[in-house]
């Protein structure tokens, strides 16, 4: 173990070189940093005094190496940072502030991004870091197999989307090899019972962020729904791990539908057979009927389509180090990969969704039926908590849904300790806040 | 006077170079995560060192009262109870072997079996999970073939402790197989052959000279593997991360991530230390059974 982390401090360490002291230096994750080299060499032929060095991360690793990279006094100028994780570096003060270089750039216009995207990347109204990607999670669908139960359209109320899910499972045997499930809701994620939260209203957590609200109504009618699917046997009872592999078993009709993101786009192309590449379509998120939720971000109908219910707003942004001494050059960097000819180049290169509403009439953007869903999606987004407990808070929440699930505590009883243990972890964050 | 003044400083010269690595990199890390365990070090502190506050032994209840840590504590003693004996039978089967008077090509199997050992944990990670592939690894289509059904043995809760026990034997049982097989070397051949003149099988052989022979040996052997496995680590972390559900994690992995994922340094010190607590007790155990065995074994003389 001592060695391990040994290992990721001397990886973090060795970046600088005196022989490349002017290199601006980018960490970015996985696919996305080879991507982001390929597309540099425009960015090398139009500033030939900029040299860029890209250093790849894995994203298991990334969130620990970025703060002992804080810690140990050696980010990189440049970085993609997940949504999730802004409001802890910006508690570091480890981002600078973008908002007057974007106001004075040519490249980027701020009016042009998803209101939704910005959002995570805010505080205390200053934006730290700037949309690279957008990840949103909406409903796949079998196309093929609801139509067989005469289901044609994507569901827009959680009535619509219970009722097909319900004939889907009746119409097939219930136990065995050919038993067909309604829905696919992997019991070790949170998001899908947030996003649910989030379409009824819920604020998750309460006075300014310090205490949980998980027993709010909102909260408790989301929870109930998402039980529900369990309990009326829509949704079997497995872990991602447990379905082997969610693409095969998509593949052989297990379920009708699942919740998942815009990298499963891609997967599903590849990976389902041929005979099956027009039976799968996506949809965004139907809405609850009942009091209409309220949201954080304005909804804006488009013409045509129905109001869709909000979902998550995930996804990457590229950050600048506030201890970086080549800024300048950073946000050139940051610039160039956030223009539009380069998203639109970025997203046909790694799949991944641009934040920007010009990068979207790109025809392999515009008229591709299942990217649009997402683009519907993208003008009805809700932001999780901004705060650096979040993703503790998350895995807290995941344990005891999975509890409910699992039928080892009531709702009640599970949402009580949720509130509990949320409590127990903002307590440094009321200290904190009582102090200030 | 004056001459043991001149044999003391050239004495602290001599181990002073030792005594100040020790007291650096052994003392006051100790004594500093001591004194962390009992503060609310976390990523506040790490942007501001003034908020740090005195907890107390805070810290250790809210260990001890989370499920999560009780689920780790289960599954390093699952790890150890199961994977100890294990990798011991295992190596001291291979010992065995390599020593038979009838096994040739001692020397290449001595070095066959110890080159896992020498492999760092992390090629052999990503090669072992590989063979555990639920579709494509050797694992399965070797089960397939022989009729039995297909494991999903990193995807499964109820299989991946298995599957890790089994790749933590396979690495490490070379180790223990050379440590072994010094000591079964060790025992003089006179005594083998006045037990074939007394009639002794080979089975008596083994459980009336060589076990007995082999027993301080074998002790050793036994505490460093148990204080070894009680901080397992790198193979969940390459393999599983702690998943699935939770199954796999152990207390030096949620160790970590208190640490370097949530950055809750107090709490991951105050893990340590428990953990700390939990293998000193499992040492004075295995002392207190040797003592006991010898004790046993003198009044039968």
């Amino acid at each position: 173990m001592a060695l391990s982390i040994a290992v990721a401090m001397a990886g973090a360490a060795c970046t600088d070189d005196a022989s490349e002291r002017d290199t601006v230096v980018l960490w970015a994750m996985g696919t996305e940093a080879e991507v982001a080299d390929q597309l540099l060499d425009g960015f090398r032929a139009e500033h030939p005094t900029i040299p860029v060095r890209v250093q790849a991360l894995p994203w298991s690793a990334a969130h620990e190496k970025l703060l002992t990279a804080f810690v140990g006094d050696s980010m990189p100028d440049v970085f993609q940072l997940g949504n999730t994780w802004v409001p802890e570096l910006a508690m570091l003060g480890a981002l600078e502030p973008l908002d007057d270089r974007i106001e004075a750039s040519t490249l980027v216009t701020r009016s042009d991004y998803f209101e939704g995207s910005l959002v995570p990347n805010e505080l205390e109204g200053r934006l730290l870091a700037l949309p690279w990607y957008v990840d949103t999670r909406l409903l796949f669908y079998r196309r093929d197999l609801l139509e067989q139960v005469g289901v044609t359209d994507a569901p827009r109320t959680w009535e619509e989307w219970r009722v097909a899910m319900k004939r889907v499972r009746d119409a097939a045997p219930k136990t065995g090899a050919d038993s067909r499930y309604g829905v696919f809701l992997p019991i070790e994620e949170w998001q899908t019972p947030v996003i649910l939260s989030l379409q009824q209203g819920a604020q998750l957590l309460r006075d300014d962020d310090s205490y949980g609200n998980f027993r709010s109504p909102e909260v408790r009618r989301a929870v109930e729904f998402y039980v529900g699917l369990f309990r009326s046997d829509l949704a079997p009872q497995k872990s991602d791990a447990q379905v082997a592999n969610i693409y095969r078993e998509f593949a052989a009709g297990y379920f009708a539908y699942f919740v998942t993101g815009p990298w499963n786009l891609a997967e599903l192309s590849k990976r389902l057979p041929t005979e099956l590449a027009d039976a799968w379509a996506t949809a965004p998120m139907p809405a609850p009927s009942g009091p209409a939720p309220v949201v954080s971000v304005p909804e804006v109908p488009v013409p045509g389509v129905s109001v869709p219910g909000v979902s998550v707003s995930g996804g990457a942004s590229l950050a600048i180090s506030a201890t970086s001494t080549r800024k300048d050059s950073a946000w050139k960097l940051v610039e160039y990969l956030s223009s539009t000819p380069m998203q639109v180049r970025f997203y046909s290169q790694s799949g991944d969704l641009p934040p920007r509403r010009s990068a979207w009439q790109a025809p392999e953007l515009a008229n591709d039926p299942r990217t649009q869903a997402f683009r519907t999606q993208l003008d009805h987004l809700a932001s999780t908590p901004k705060i650096p407990e979040w993703e503790r808070i998350a895995a807290k929440m995941k344990l005891h849904l999975e509890r409910i699930v699992r039928g080892d505590a009531s709702v009640d009883e599970a949402l009580a300790e949720l509130d509990a243990d949320v409590d127990a972890i903002l307590a440094k964050r009321r200290a904190l806040r009582g102090k200030a | 006077m004056q001459r043991s003044t001149t044999h003391s400083i050239a004495g602290w010269t001599l181990a002073g170079p030792a005594l100040l690595v020790i007291t650096t990199f052994f003392f006051v890390p100790v004594v500093a995560s001591l004194l962390l365990s009992v503060t609310d070090f976390d990523i506040y502190a790490v942007a501001d060192l003034s908020v740090l506050r005195f907890v107390g032994f805070d810290n250790y209840w809210a260990l001890l009262s989370d499920s999560l840590f009780w689920r780790a504590m289960r599954n390093t003693f699952y790890f150890v109870a199961v994977g100890g004996p294990l990798s011991i039978a295992a190596s001291l089967g291979a010992a065995l072997l390599v020593d038979a008077r009838v096994a040739r090509f001692k020397g290449m199997f001595r070095t066959v079996f110890f080159l896992p050992v020498t492999t760092t944990i992390v090629a052999v990670a990503v090669v072992w999970r590989y063979l555990y592939h639920p579709r494509y690894g050797l694992l399965n289509q070797a089960m397939i073939a022989i009729g039995f059904e297909p494991i999903d043995w990193l995807g499964d809760p109820a299989w991946s402790m298995p599957a890790i026990i089994l790749m933590a034997v396979w690495k490490n049982f070379g180790f223990n197989m050379i440590v072994l097989l010094a000591g079964l070397q060790g025992i003089p051949e006179r005594l083998y052959e006045a037990a074939s003149l007394d009639g002794a099988g080979p089975w008596r052989r083994f459980t009336a000279i060589t076990l007995p022979m082999l027993a301080p040996t074998l002790g050793f052997v036994t505490l460093l593997t148990a204080v070894g496995y009680f901080q397992f680590f790198a193979e969940p972390y390459v393999m599983t991360q702690g998943g699935p559900a939770g199954s796999t994690r152990s207390v030096v992995l949620l160790m970590y991530e208190e640490g370097f994922r949530w950055w809750n340094l107090g709490r991951a010190a105050a893990a340590a230390f428990l953990l700390f607590l939990v293998i000193l007790a499992a040492t004075m155990l295995g002392f207190w059974a040797r003592r006991g065995g010898w004790s046993a074994q003198g009044t039968g003389r």
